[in-house]
């Protein structure tokens, strides 16, 4: 396959798997849970190096979603125990993510782990990525792992829609019918963890903040059902990573800068557009409204 | 007989400080209770204390006698509408669907049983005709129709409801107290946190009144008396004046 289909299919793949899951963070008003999450998987990732003195993309998943719940689950400690939910969040995200830098510039820094690489990312490079896996011809690395979170993340989402569903609504009432509210909000921050880490290479940590949370809050201005909101997440964040590619090729810029950035364009033209909630459908119905009692 | 609701030195406290000490009551079957104090009394705290939403510092709560359950499936939640996010991109045939979800199961989708059930039960609320409306487009007292609505779902023998008459329209109010005479005609038991003294005498037929400790439970004609307000309430006299009223009307 062509290198440009390998960064389509690549960013794509980003693009749906980080749609669906931000879509549950921003109805859970978590998103900047998933920031903090996208910096201290770092941590994750570094440990997984030195643990297994490899950059096996099992181990860095594993990781991750280790200290991708750790932070979630310090943030909660900390939350639960009197301390402002926002200020948690600052505070164990820098530490945590300092932790990782540290360690980057003391063990690793003679190898592929550099703290610019992971907020930053690069796409561009990731077609030359290769490994081969049992039959199958070499493929990307950065394709494998996305394609492995993307399957992990629908099957659990098809697996406990009713459960993410409650528990984004009304957790008292789900907790009061017996469902693991904790667990269902854990099992999602483990999900926002390994999809930080396989859109890392492609995007970096920073920008894949933009895929997570842009085309779900775009999404959300556009339905009132939960299944199309997801679906609707989904094709925006393809068409962000198809356009943001093109983009980049014809002014000759970042990849994945061009990608969030047109997760950016297209919640602004849904802000202004949509037809239910956006800015513009819900001044003109009051002028029309005042103009018939006008009558 | 079995009492639905039997609590016994129920005491919670957020981190130093007691919301709920040693509060003990019993609640007879098939009758409507209001539970009645003023804010900070620890009325939602207890309805959460009771269902096992917060943990309790001491104490013991027993459903039918027995530790509470959730997959029992005998106890029905309504928390305060304002406890939700009514722009949440879902219908209110959906938020009723809820109701089923304890019966559903893991791994699986509410059956077509399901949706029939939820689809009576808006009907009992008087909401047939807005199914599939988007719940952010429906009045606060529609909203606290739909919640009432998803506890009829989950087909309970004991249901606690936070403030369902807050923020409604008479009609609603009007509905909503047919509603639960109706659920105690089938045996249900229904406690209320309630805030309006004026109608608890019409409305209930045991009161518990709470202000951090148990004031007074038992039947209304006995229980809600001025010595108990005074207790309750201390010296808030805009209630107390209101609460004179109403006792001596009767």
């Amino acid at each position: 396959m062509s290198y440009e289909a390998w960064i389509l299919i690549i960013g794509s793949m980003a693009g749906i798997t980080c749609g669906v899951v931000g879509c549950f963070l921003i109805l859970r008003k978590l998103s900047m849970l998933a920031d903090a999450i996208s910096h201290t998987v770092l941590l994750g990732i570094v440990l997984a190096f030195l643990i297994s003195q490899s950059m096996n993309g099992l181990y860095m998943l594993i990781g991750a979603a280790a200290v991708g719940l750790l932070t979630a689950v310090f943030v909660q400690l900390l939350h639960s125990s009197g301390i402002q939910e926002d200020a948690s969040i600052g505070v164990v995200f820098t530490f945590l993510f300092a932790i990782g830098v540290i360690l980057i510039t003391i063990f690793a820094d003679n190898v592929h782990l550099d703290v610019d690489h992971a907020l930053m990312g690069e796409i561009a490079f990731v077609p030359f990525d290769l490994v081969q896996i049992g039959f199958l011809p070499p493929l990307p690395k950065a394709f494998l792992m996305l394609a492995s979170v993307l399957i992990i993340n629908l099957v659990i989402i098809v697996l406990f829609y009713k459960e993410f569903k409650i528990t984004s609504f009304d957790p008292q009432m789900a907790a009061a019918i017996g469902i693991p509210v904790l667990l269902i909000h854990y099992l999602l921050m483990g999900m926002v963890s390994i999809t930080t880490v396989a859109s890392f290479d492609s995007v970096g940590a920073i920008l894949v903040v933009a895929m997570l949370i842009a085309p779900g809050a775009s999404a959300y201005l556009l339905t009132n059902k939960l299944s199309v909101m997801l679906l609707l997440s989904a094709v925006f964040g393809v068409i962000a990573a198809v356009v943001g590619y093109y983009a980049a090729s014809y002014i000759d810029a970042s990849i994945s800068g061009c990608m969030a950035m047109m997760n950016g364009i297209i919640f602004l033209l849904v802000f202004l557009f949509s037809p239910s909630k956006g800015i513009l459908s819900k001044r003109l119905p009051q002028k029309k409204l005042h103009e018939q009692i006008g009558k | 007989m079995l009492n639905p609701v039997d609590v016994k030195n129920l005491t919670v406290a957020y981190q130093k400080k007691a919301v709920l000490k040693n509060v003990t009551f019993t609640v007879p079957e098939g009758k409507l209770i209001g539970i009645i104090g003023p804010n900070g009394a620890g009325k939602s705290t207890l309805i959460k204390a009771v269902l096992g939403l917060i943990p309790k510092a001491s104490g013991e709560v027993k459903i039918y006698n027995k530790k509470y359950r959730a997959k029992d499936r005998i106890v029905g939640y309504v928390p305060q509408r304002g406890s939700v996010d009514w722009d949440f991109p879902t219908s209110a045939l959906d938020v009723v669907l809820m109701g089923r979800y304890g019966h559903v199961g893991w791994f699986k989708r509410p059956s077509k049983q399901d949706n029939q059930i939820a689809r009576e039960c808006l009907e009992k609320v008087g909401m047939e005709g807005y199914a599939d409306r988007q719940i952010s487009q429906l009045s606060g007292g529609q909203q606290q129709r739909v919640f009432l609505a998803r506890a009829l779902a989950q087909d309970a023998k004991v249901y606690f409801m936070d403030e369902p008459f807050v923020g409604v329209d008479a009609a609603t109010e009007r509905a909503i107290i047919d509603l639960l005479n109706e659920l105690k005609s089938q045996g249900k038991t229904v406690l209320v946190v309630h805030h309006d003294l004026q109608t608890v005498k019409d409305y209930f037929d045991d009161c518990l009144l709470l202000n951090v400790e148990t004031i007074a439970s038992g039947p209304t004609e006995q229980v809600f008396t001025m010595e108990n307000l005074h207790q309750t309430y201390g010296g808030k006299l805009a209630f107390l004046e209101q609460g004179k009223m109403m006792v001596e009307q009767k």
